[in-house]
């Protein structure tokens, strides 16, 4: 355990001088708001066993949902926020109550479909701007005081909001409800038969997953100040999967390692190899799925394990 | 005329007649993913990259090699059922005994290669496959026109799905193939050759998806995502229908596909959604499916 400490505060002590190490914010900003999303994701998959394909529903949802206030209502920054991740949340309760009913292969391709409702909702919808999405959306301010138009204050703003999130994962997942959410994943009958009221802890674990995946939605939304389909698409529900499997499922650190992964292959093979960058993605998620199922730090892990070293990130 | 709801009764007719045509194609790929799920246990999300390959087999043997519809309606099929082994051979067959959630995230992702290379080899908009000039004609059923070729469509698929239900329910190797599915160790040590059987198995039902794709592409602009959103159509099928009932999955393809067909009379702008609608309320009345056991 004597590594985590130390890595977390290397992690942490780059993150907040990136901006001056060069690199862009925007950019950085994008990653944090994928981490956040992966991590969130990972509540459900990794800690919950659930493998949900309709991750999109909610992060675009809740972007759709901040970006309207903003934009069309005016609202101030923080309640746009908040409304999106009541929206998300709201819509995670619904589909999480469906989908709960079945298990494995069949809860995928539930939310799935359910997903893609979402998906012609906000195609056809009157306020989500139909093709075009929504453009042009102001960060505003901040509680009324810090004013966000600036790349750094707005970074830090992400920043903040990401390790709260991801000091919040950690936390439910070490609290007695994350033990019964894994001792649900590991052998549900099990739990059940210890009197654990599943379903309750299911749709619990899906309405918070789906709420922090709104959140990192409507972040993205201010950061880039726009919303269009492709973040309510199918592809984008694949793509959290990836950076989950990718960083390693059910491990704290990774999501982050596979947003950072993914998101900077998007943003720098696309300007060398174009459109092939969508068989590149689907050639790691097939790779990964064949060779490395635990992912880049659960496979780090699992060497540590085997020489002898105590791992840094298992759950 | 008479009318219903304010509609007349022709132009709902037409429209059914229309979903029928939309409920071939679902049922046609939904036994597909039928008889590869019941064998295999894997949900293939690259069900609808194989139809776009399919249509694709079809478009590129006419241009390249001057292959008519007929000859396509047989080669196409069986040169992507061909690369459906492979796959298998190459990828599945690894993922045997691990979670099934495995496989469909395997095949999510060959689907994004497949359609990806599609689209970079053949870019975003679609091209047309003519109508076989033996089915260019129009039929009059008296309440509506019906192009010859949709009824063509409505044909074969029926003829192909019961055939492939006949051959599974009621033949010999079809009895095997229901062994394979209850116990293939025990089938094994009976001399059955079960990796074989299981290649061939997501060979055929590939094959069916990209029969589809060679059936749907005289009607539609053959493009790599024709079948990207379809395939989250046909899993709502199966899921209403209920996953391990090959007649289940027939049944319910064609019924869903009238059911659009309606939609798009009483309530244009739900058509998009209705399946999706009907399988939640499916899912809250009835978990298990229509027509599933578990």
């Amino acid at each position: 355990m004597r590594a985590a400490p130390a890595f977390y505060c290397l992690a942490v002590l780059f993150a907040l001088c990136a901006p001056f190490l060069g690199v862009y914010p925007v950019f950085m900003m994008k990653l944090l708001c994928f981490a956040m999303f992966a991590c969130a994701y990972n509540l459900l998959l990794g800690f919950s066993g659930m493998l949900s394909f309709g991750h999109a529903a909610f992060f675009g949802s809740a972007a759709y949902a901040t970006a309207w206030l903003v934009a069309a209502h005016g609202w101030s920054t923080v309640p746009a926020i908040l409304c999106g991740v009541l929206v998300s949340g709201f819509l995670g309760l619904i589909i999480g109550a469906i989908a709960i009913r079945r298990h494995g292969i069949y809860f995928a391709m539930i939310t799935l479909a359910l997903a893609q409702l979402v998906y012609f909702v906000c195609l056809e919808a009157p306020f989500t701007g139909g093709e075009n999405g929504l453009q042009g959306v102001p960060r505003g301010t901040l509680l009324g005081i810090l004013p966000l138009r600036s790349d750094i204050t707005m970074y830090y703003f992400v920043l903040a909001a990401f390790l709260a999130v991801f000091i919040f994962i950690r936390r439910v997942i070490h609290s007695p409800f994350g033990q019964v959410l894994k001792a649900i994943r590991d052998n549900e009958p099990r739990a059940l038969s210890l009197g654990y009221e599943i379903e309750r802890y299911k749709l619990l674990a899906f309405v918070l997953s789906a709420s922090l995946a709104g959140l990192a939605g409507s972040l993205k939304a201010l950061v880039l100040g726009f919303v269009t389909l492709s973040d309510v698409l199918q592809a984008n529900s694949g793509e959290v999967i990836l950076m989950t499997l990718v960083g390693g499922t059910g491990t704290f650190v990774g999501p982050v390692v596979g947003a950072a992964i993914v998101v900077t292959l998007q943003e720098y093979l696309s300007d060398i190899v174009g459109g092939w960058v969508t068989v590149i993605i689907g050639a790691v998620f097939v790779i990964c799925v064949l060779v490395f199922r635990r992912g880049i730090v659960g496979e780090l892990a699992a060497l540590r394990r085997l020489s002898g070293g105590s791992s840094p990130d298992r759950a | 005329m008479t009318e219903i709801f304010g509609v007349p009764v022709a132009v709902i007719l037409g429209q059914l007649m229309l979903g029928l045509v939309n409920g071939s194609f679902y049922a046609l790929l939904s036994l597909g993913l039928a008889v590869i799920f019941g064998l295999m246990g894997v949900v293939n999300f690259a069900h609808g990259a194989f139809y776009a390959l399919g249509a694709f087999a079809a478009l590129l043997g006419l241009q390249w090699f001057g292959i008519n519809y007929w000859a396509a309606l047989l080669l196409a099929p069986l040169a992507v059922g061909l690369l459906g082994i492979l796959c298998e051979r190459l990828f599945l067959r690894r993922l045997y005994g691990l979670d099934p959630l495995y496989g469909l995230l395997l095949t999510f992702g060959l689907a994004l290669v497949i359609e990806g290379c599609l689209h970079e080899k053949f870019g975003a908009s679609g091209q047309s496959y003519p109508v076989p000039p033996a089915l260019e004609g129009a039929l009059n059923l008296g309440f509506m026109i019906l192009p010859e070729y949709r009824g063509w469509v409505i044909i074969v698929s029926l003829l192909v799905c019961f055939g492939t239900w006949f051959i599974i329910e009621r033949t010999r190797l079809g009895a095997t193939l229901r062994a394979a599915t209850e116990n293939a160790p025990l089938l094994q040590a009976f001399g059955v050759n079960v990796p074989l059987l299981v290649a061939l198995t997501y060979g055929g039902g590939v094959a069916l998806a990209a029969l589809a794709g060679v059936l749907s592409a005289p009607i539609i602009l053959v493009s790599a995502h024709m079948g990207s959103s379809l395939v989250i159509v046909v899993f709502a099928v199966v899921v209403i229908g209920g996953m391990g009932s090959i007649l289940g999955s027939i049944v319910s393809g064609l019924l869903l596909g009238v059911a659009e067909g309606f939609t798009k009379v009483i309530y244009p702008e739900a058509s998009n959604v209705i399946v999706f609608v009907i399988m939640a309320l499916v899912l809250i009345l009835r978990p298990a499916g229509l027509f599933g056991k578990d």
